[in-house]
């Protein structure tokens, strides 16, 4: 067993055990750290496929800027006090069972298929390189990459006049 | 790795979101398994450029196929920076005025 194959079983196991506890802790900045672990784990599988510009942006992008604005917000709520909900337990019950139903049937349908033998390029290949990507986002991709400049100009509108307190209610 | 470990990391992955979604009550978690669910998907994605470029190279030791993968990975995490933007925006707002972040507080749209 190679060292690509021992690095891809330690990121799995990583990324699939931060991804329960996400969903299993109490705690939402617990929940949110761990989905930081989760990220970063990603990133690594990224690295170990050669696609180097997309782990850097997951990076930044992902645990750094929008994990650092979950933190935020959950620590601008101050949630820690009280307002323990009342759970069903057999809402909580159904879920994992419709969940581990989907796990299955995906899993069941796509374990037979002719492609599922094929090789994956690891560790080699410059398709993943920023000189490559860079190439075509900018020849080929330029009007997408304008148009979400315009998204996210959109976005940041939106989002300050949504979080902007409502004058009229309290005058 | 063969492509096979890749599809059952990424539904597996998939799955745990599924799940978080059903179950927690909190809406910034739920908030979060979304994100979970998008990131399996970029890895798939990212996994099956790699694998196209593999026959792609084995015939044409110069072509580039499956740039495309990774550039469409690049434009989702670009939706997603907007749409997280937006979606906290709409919580905070909730917030202020239910003072919860529980969802089951959210069906006044029934009455």
């Amino acid at each position: 067993m190679s060292i690509t194959h021992l690095l891809f079983w330690f990121l799995t196991v990583l990324a699939l055990g931060s991804a329960l506890m996400v969903i299993f802790s109490k705690n939402p900045v617990h929940s949110i750290l761990w989905l930081i672990g989760t990220f970063f784990a990603i990133s690594g599988h990224y690295i170990l496929l050669n696609a180097q510009f997309l782990a850097i942006v997951n990076i930044i992008v992902y645990a750094g800027a929008i994990m650092v604005l979950f933190l935020f917000v959950v620590m601008l709520m101050n949630l820690n006090t009280s307002a323990i909900p009342v759970k069903n337990k057999w809402l909580g019950f159904a879920g994992v069972i419709s969940g581990g139903c989907l796990l299955l049937v995906l899993t069941a349908a796509l374990k037979d298929t002719a492609v599922m033998r094929n090789d994956v390029q690891m560790n080699t290949g410059d398709i993943g390189l920023i000189h490559n990507l860079g190439m075509v986002l900018f020849k080929d991709y330029v009007l997408p990459f304008e148009v979400s400049s315009v998204l996210f100009l959109s976005a940041m509108v939106g989002a300050m006049i949504i979080g902007k307190k409502d004058t009229n209610e309290t005058s | 790795m063969t492509i096979q470990h890749y599809i059952f990391l990424a539904v597996a992955l998939f799955s745990i979101g599924v799940i978080g979604v059903l179950t927690r009550r909190n809406i910034i978690i739920i908030f979060m398994c979304i994100e979970l669910m998008l990131n399996a998907v970029n890895l798939l994605l990212v996994a099956f450029s790699k694998m196209h470029s593999l026959a792609a190279t084995a015939a044409d030791a110069a072509s580039k196929a499956g740039t495309e993968g990774q550039i469409f990975v690049f434009f989702i995490m670009v939706v997603a920076a907007a749409e997280v933007s937006v979606g906290l925006a709409i919580i905070v707002m909730m917030y202020r005025n239910t003072h919860s972040v529980d969802v089951n507080f959210l069906n006044r749209l029934k009455h």
